[in-house]
């Protein structure tokens, strides 16, 4: 035990625990104190919380953003997941040569930057704009629509349905279930852990993301929490202790998903289930 | 004979039903990754502002050379890419080496508080460190009161330090998600490696560079290459932390790209050469590490 190897190993990870942790520690403790005393570096827990809270609502559209992000993450997440099981479980149960050909195709957009994306697709939604105003820019649609599938996903699904029993396909077929019905019924409540990881990754992107919602959401009644957060934190007198309330509310939907189910959450970031 | 050809027939009607299957993904990255990347190469051709573009050759690709923003633009990107990939990978790889130890106590605890970064959102943890950094900041006001330093520093408003800000501020987001990697692909190397190198009197830092290192090369390889394609297109940390200032001092690519787009005068033309410039630079740089480091694939 007293050994100096095993000694500078626990004061080497207490720091850097120290280190990942005390943002979020300063960040809490900042959210109960006025803005003088944020910036001055207290230390102490304060007892404005729920005054920063009562500020944050009255001055800002924080109900219209969290909507906003909640609806936009809810509905890429659901439909994300299942557009890119059902292309996983295709690609790994109806395997062809060709299908394999049009996989690898699929996994190189992974390298394509979303820097050279947003022109294009902001042009394509501006242009829908004018045809199709439901999807155009401004929309929960054209913040979804250019996310919703991704080759992460795609490639997520396939590996973990190579753990999926093809004798339960068959099975399924005698019973007479039509190729979807096996895949909703049978594939979807088997595989309940890989959904999961894959839609905690999927929510917590989606929640977080910042660039594209900054290009196509221009209206205030469509903006999302990380825009509200951003816009807070660049005014020119900004309210510290009320910002680091947005923070808080922003943090702790992927911060209670990720101590409630740490397991799936970190299989789905890393790309692996076991 | 009949038998085999309604045999073929249900083949074909199974790889049928299977492009059925991946049908929605196709047509989805399709149009939202394939068909952009190959409108934004028709743009890079083009000049104009907002939607008034006609095509202009190389003339974008040309202005790329005489244009000052372009190049502070790319030696930051470059700089956050030195020194803060390798000094990450290396800081996940050593974490993780602690950690895997089984008789290590609190090890769930350790791996839990430091894998806690990557749950942030990228804008809150930046406006977090902007006033941890801040000149009358907590974290000035802590090295000033333990000596470390005699005046504060600058770390938002200098040049210099405000890219040593910005680096801290992505190695503390993504050191921790990196480590994971690392944790788990540690995980499956078998104990008995190391064993037969102890018997063979293997000291640990030869352990360390001739069984570790060699075993970890796929996740080497893999982080370093999404690293690499992440910290080239930089963006949500810089506008929140600096906003590319002081000057253009921190100002990544990605930031150049959005404000030719969106702040200045629309030049969707020109900032699509720009928006190349990544493309062809992840293509190197991936290109290269795949060489570097598979001598097998």
């Amino acid at each position: 035990m007293r050994n100096p190897k095993r000694i500078f190993t626990y004061v080497f990870l207490s720091i850097a625990t120290f280190i990942s942790v005390f943002p979020f520690l300063w960040m809490i403790i900042s959210a109960t104190n006025k803005s003088v005393d944020v910036t001055k570096g207290r230390l102490l827990p304060g007892n404005y919380l729920f005054e920063n809270l009562t500020k944050l609502i009255e001055t800002t559209d924080l109900w219209t953003a969290l909507w906003n992000s909640a609806r936009i993450s809810v509905l890429t997440t659901i439909l994300s997941i299942i557009i890119a099981s059902l292309a996983g479980y295709g690609f790994e149960m109806f395997r062809s040569k060709a299908k394999d050909v049009v996989f690898n195709i699929l996994l190189l957009s992974m390298m394509i930057p979303f820097a050279a994306l947003m022109i294009p697709l902001y042009q394509m939604f501006a242009g829908i704009s004018n045809t199709i105003p439901g999807i155009g820019i401004d929309t929960v649609a054209s913040v979804m629509l250019p996310t919703i599938t991704t080759a992460f996903l795609i490639f997520f699904f396939r590996q973990n349905s190579k753990m999926f029993p093809k004798d339960m396909l068959e099975a399924g077929r005698i019973d007479g279930l039509t190729e979807l019905g096996i895949f909703f019924k049978i594939f979807m409540p088997t595989m309940k852990t890989t959904y999961a990881a894959a839609g905690i990754i999927t929510f917590m992107s989606s929640w977080n993301s910042y660039l594209w919602p900054l290009i196509v959401l221009q209206s205030p009644n469509q903006k999302t929490i990380p825009l509200l957060i951003s816009t807070l934190g660049s005014g020119y007198a900004p309210d510290f202790g009320l910002i680091m309330v947005a923070i808080v509310i922003a943090t702790l939907p992927t911060a209670i998903v990720f101590f409630v189910m740490q397991k799936h959450f970190v299989a789905g970031m890393t790309g692996s289930v076991k | 004979m009949n038998a085999k050809k309604r045999g073929l027939s249900m083949t074909a009607k199974y790889n049928l039903t299977g492009w059925g299957f991946v049908l929605i993904s196709v047509v989805m990255i399709g149009s939202f990754y394939f068909y952009p990347m190959i409108q934004a190469l028709f743009l890079s051709f083009k000049t104009g502002t907002g939607t008034n573009l006609t095509y202009t050759g190389f003339s974008n690709y040309t202005r790329l050379f005489s244009d000052t923003t372009f190049r502070t633009a790319l030696f930051n990107t470059f700089i956050y890419l030195i020194v803060q990939v390798p000094l990450m990978i290396l800081l996940a790889m050593f974490i993780s080496v602690l950690l895997n130890d089984s008789k290590l106590k609190f090890r769930g605890f350790f791996r839990t508080a430091i894998f806690l970064p990557a749950v942030t959102s990228l804008v809150a943890y930046s406006v977090v460190f902007k006033y941890l950094f801040g000149s009358d900041g907590l974290i000035n006001a802590m090295l000033l009161k333990l000596s470390i330093i005699s005046a504060p520093v600058e770390w938002i408003t200098d040049p210099f330090w405000a890219k040593i800000t910005i680096i801290i501020a992505i190695t503390w987001r993504w050191t921790g998600y990196n480590m994971i990697f690392y944790l788990s692909a540690l995980q499956n190397i078998d104990g008995s490696i190391y064993e037969a190198a102890r018997i063979d009197g293997a000291s640990a830092f030869k352990q360390f560079t001739q069984i570790t290192v060699p075993l970890l090369k796929p996740v080497i390889l893999f982080t370093s290459v999404t690293s690499t394609i992440g910290t080239l297109q930089i963006f949500d940390e810089i506008v929140n932390i600096t906003k590319g200032g002081p000057g253009n001092s921190t100002m990544s690519i990605s930031n150049y790209i959005y404000n030719l787009s969106f702040k200045y005068t629309a030049d969707f033309g020109y900032a699509a050469t720009v928006s190349y410039v990544i493309v062809i630079l992840i293509v190197l740089l991936s290109f290269l590490q795949f060489k570097v480091a598979g001598d097998k694939k």
